[in-house]
């Protein structure tokens, strides 16, 4: 918008007849109409029109990540503890979790994280509301969540990191990150529209954390820490595709019916092949799958029989990631880096020309 | 040559004045504070945390502070690009106050970096991430600030009398004039453009495919007010005649710029239909306060006899200030709410005390230069 200023600016220096008063008024009223109408352009267009949003990312087609299902979920919180042996990750220990004889070169060791932190990269947390009787019931009920990374199809975290320590795997579409070419910077932290990506403040070294789906155990052709551990099938590692389906499957479940759950991996080879169980249906499934439409969709999934809103999670949220607005931008100013030469060729000029006659700088 | 040479004047005077010292004084407290810092990690001194990954180190002092440091832009594109002349005894304060606001925005980055160790990563090709934001307005700030001791090298060779390097310079000195113009237009609204991605965690009173050009025309805007006010200050306190004619005519275009940005604010609000927000909406408050200061502030320069009055100047120049300074706020801290809360941020006196030391160094520093260094345009007789 400037841009059309600077050229309004320079049109009509050269017109020496403009009066300075006339060039303001003109200046205003001619750069507020152009700025009105790319506005109008940049905001109000459809996003296949825009200029300025790029297309989304597909997942990679053999992406793979976790199919949580809170009603399945009784809160052991094995995943939270086989998350830590796994990551080889401290506890974290709260304030009101401290050993009675903590101190005095006891260690607490006490593990009871509350949230997503530099020591934890998985937790469950849980909803409660009124009296908390009832599992799975928005009213007077309760429910569980479990909280990690969701390895985004259009991942902003990679998006914005300057150096290349946040990357996307092209096969697997697991979201990783290398400490050592970390520069600490937190956009990752800042731009994660589901909160994940922590820093350890209390480190003069610290380190960015997140769960990077256990790809340490997948290369031995292992389950994820907290996917081997679940006694219910609650937390269940897969194809994104295969976890998809399956989520289908269960928010189609009624109340009153018998179904099969599946432990472990889904398609049955990862970690070995392992007996599901049969479950009656007790609470009615949200048709909400999240996960699947989510900012670009996700690899890893959650079905609820409460509404995920109330589950602490973002839900009115677009289905296109947000790389698409911000890098559509840089992408359209930036292309060829051909409108900055254009635009510094036209600046040299000028300041060539101008500079001749002041012979001072 | 050598008369163009006396155009500029070292000030002169005592180095050791009061308000040195109290800078300094203050530079040493956030010393201390940065040792603590650096052993024992950001939380021992700061209230950073993982909901508010950033606070006031990336919010006022790079944010705000690189926005004190568009006087030199501004100041370069009226003078060479727009070949206005008479704003050339402006040149060098600007650029010197330009210097310092970018430099000390550069060292509060490594600052604020928690694993600083890494900054060069950043110039390194093979870590590049060309889509990130970030990358582009870090290499530019960098680049940027070399253009600028470019720029005022001048005033250092001819303080030391190197005129064979100084007129060397000045054949290629344009080359760096258009880059003085082009990296801050390219900085500062990729500045806006860092916060698209955080998405609906900006309010939606701020949060807009626009954020660029809302950072460019602040940018613009808070170097000409800082030009405004520094020019009024500096006069006040050197007792120098007032350079009013000049700065009634950067009022004007003050006016200009500040109107494009509350009409453009109010049709990006209409136009994304989020005008509605403006009554009662999260955070409208802070919505309001913005565009109270920034009307009023322009609203002040539109009866012409006020732009040669330097009171009227200085307040329009505070009030402007003060709504690009509250909108950047806005945009960085004050319209953020992270995604999974809650989370609680204010900063801590420790942070708040690094951020004072930060100005305080750079006023310093510009006390310092503008009495050892021809930096201020001779006051002639007739002027006095």
């Amino acid at each position: 918008m400037s841009k059309s200023m600077m050229s309004k600016n320079m049109m009509s220096k050269s017109k020496t007849s403009v009066s300075r008063r006339g060039f303001l008024r003109n200046a205003v009223k001619g750069s507020a109409a152009a700025a009105a109408a790319a506005c109008t352009t940049v905001v109000a267009a459809p996003p296949e029109a825009n200029a300025l949003v790029r297309p989304p990312k597909p997942l990679p087609p053999d992406a793979v990540g976790l199919l949580y299902d809170s009603t399945l979920c009784i809160g052991c919180k094995a995943c939270v503890t086989a998350c830590k042996e796994v990551n080889h990750m401290p506890p974290d220990v709260g304030p009101a979790q401290q050993g009675w004889n903590a101190g005095g070169g006891n260690k607490p060791i006490y593990d009871s994280p509350v949230e997503l932190s530099a020591r934890t990269l998985n937790v469950i947390k849980a909803y409660s509301h009124g009296t908390g009787a009832t599992k799975d019931a928005a009213e007077n009920g309760f429910a569980f969540i479990k909280r990690q990374c969701l390895h985004c199809a259009d991942p902003s975290c990679v998006s914005v990191c300057p150096v290349s320590a946040m990357t996307k795997d092209a096969k697997t579409g697991i979201v990783n990150h290398d400490p050592s070419a970390c520069i600490g910077c937190r956009y990752c932290v800042l731009s994660c529209p589901f909160g994940v990506p922590k820093y350890d403040y209390n480190d003069a070294f610290g380190e960015i954390k997140k769960c990077q789906l256990c790809k340490q155990q997948l290369a031995k052709n292992e389950l994820p820490g907290c996917a081997d551990v679940c006694p219910t099938g609650a937390t269940l590692f897969g194809r994104t595709e295969d976890l998809k389906a399956e989520a289908k499957r269960r928010t189609a479940l009624k109340v009153g019916e018998y179904a099969h759950f599946p432990r472990g991996d889904i398609a049955g080879k990862v970690g070995g092949p392992r007996d599901g169980h049969e479950k009656l249906v007790e609470a009615a499934y949200q048709t909400h799958i999240y996960g699947e439409k989510e900012l670009g969709g996700t690899q890893c999934l959650a079905v609820s029989a409460v509404p995920f809103d109330k589950l602490n999670l973002p839900t009115n949220v677009p289905e296109n990631g947000y790389p698409t607005l911000s890098e559509g931008i840089q992408h359209t100013l930036y292309a060829g880096m051909i409108a900055p030469a254009t635009v510094f060729a036209g600046l040299a000029y000028l300041a060539h020309r101008n500079t001749k006659n002041h012979t001072d700088e | 040559m050598s008369s163009q040479a006396h155009e500029h004047q070292p000030l002169g005077g005592r180095v050791l004045t009061l308000p040195f010292l109290i800078c300094a004084a203050l530079v040493a407290v956030a010393g201390v504070i940065l040792f603590q810092r650096y052993t024992q990690g950001l939380g021992a001194v700061s209230n950073l945390n993982d909901g508010y990954p950033w606070g006031i180190w990336v919010a006022i002092d790079v944010v705000i502070g690189s926005a004190f440091g568009c006087a030199g832009y501004v100041i370069a594109l009226l003078c060479y690009i727009l070949n206005r002349g008479e704003y050339h005894p402006l040149v060098r304060p600007a650029v010197l106050a330009s210097l310092f606001g970018y430099g000390l925005a550069g060292l509060a980055v490594l600052v604020d970096l928690g694993r600083y160790w890494n900054f060069y990563h950043m110039m390194l090709p093979w870590y590049a991430q060309p889509n990130s934001v970030m990358l582009e307005v870090g290499l530019c700030v960098a680049t940027y600030t070399l253009v600028l001791v470019v720029e005022f090298a001048p005033a250092f060779l001819e303080r030391f009398g190197i005129e064979g390097l100084r007129a060397k310079l000045n054949k290629v000195l344009w080359v760096f004039i258009a880059l003085g113009v082009l990296l801050p237009t390219m900085h500062q609204s990729s500045l806006g453009t860092m916060m698209v991605i955080v998405g609906h965690k900006l309010s939606p009173l701020w949060q807009s495919q626009m954020l660029p050009v809302f950072f460019l025309l602040t940018a613009i805007l808070m170097g000409f007010a800082i030009v405004v006010w520094e020019s009024v200050m500096a006069s006040l306190n050197f007792r120098r005649p007032m350079e009013t004619p000049v700065l009634s005519k950067l009022a004007g275009l003050m006016l200009v710029v500040a109107s494009l940005f509350v009409v453009l604010r109010f049709v990006d609000l209409i136009v994304r239909g989020q005008i509605g927000q403006i009554f009662g909406g999260p955070q409208s408050g802070w919505f309001v306060v913005e565009m109270v200061l920034m009307i009023s502030g322009l609203a002040l320069l539109i009866p012409k006899a006020n732009r040669n009055r330097s009171r009227a100047l200085f307040l329009s120049a505070s009030l402007l200030l003060a709504a690009g300074i509250l909108y950047r706020l806005n945009v960085y801290l004050i319209g953020f709410t992270p995604a999974v809360g809650p989370w609680h941020y204010f900063p801590s006196v420790k942070e708040i005390m690094v951020t004072v030391g930060v100005f305080a160094l750079e006023i310093a520093l510009y006390l310092l230069f503008v009495k050892k260094l021809p930096v201020m345009h001779a006051v002639h007789p007739e002027h006095g």
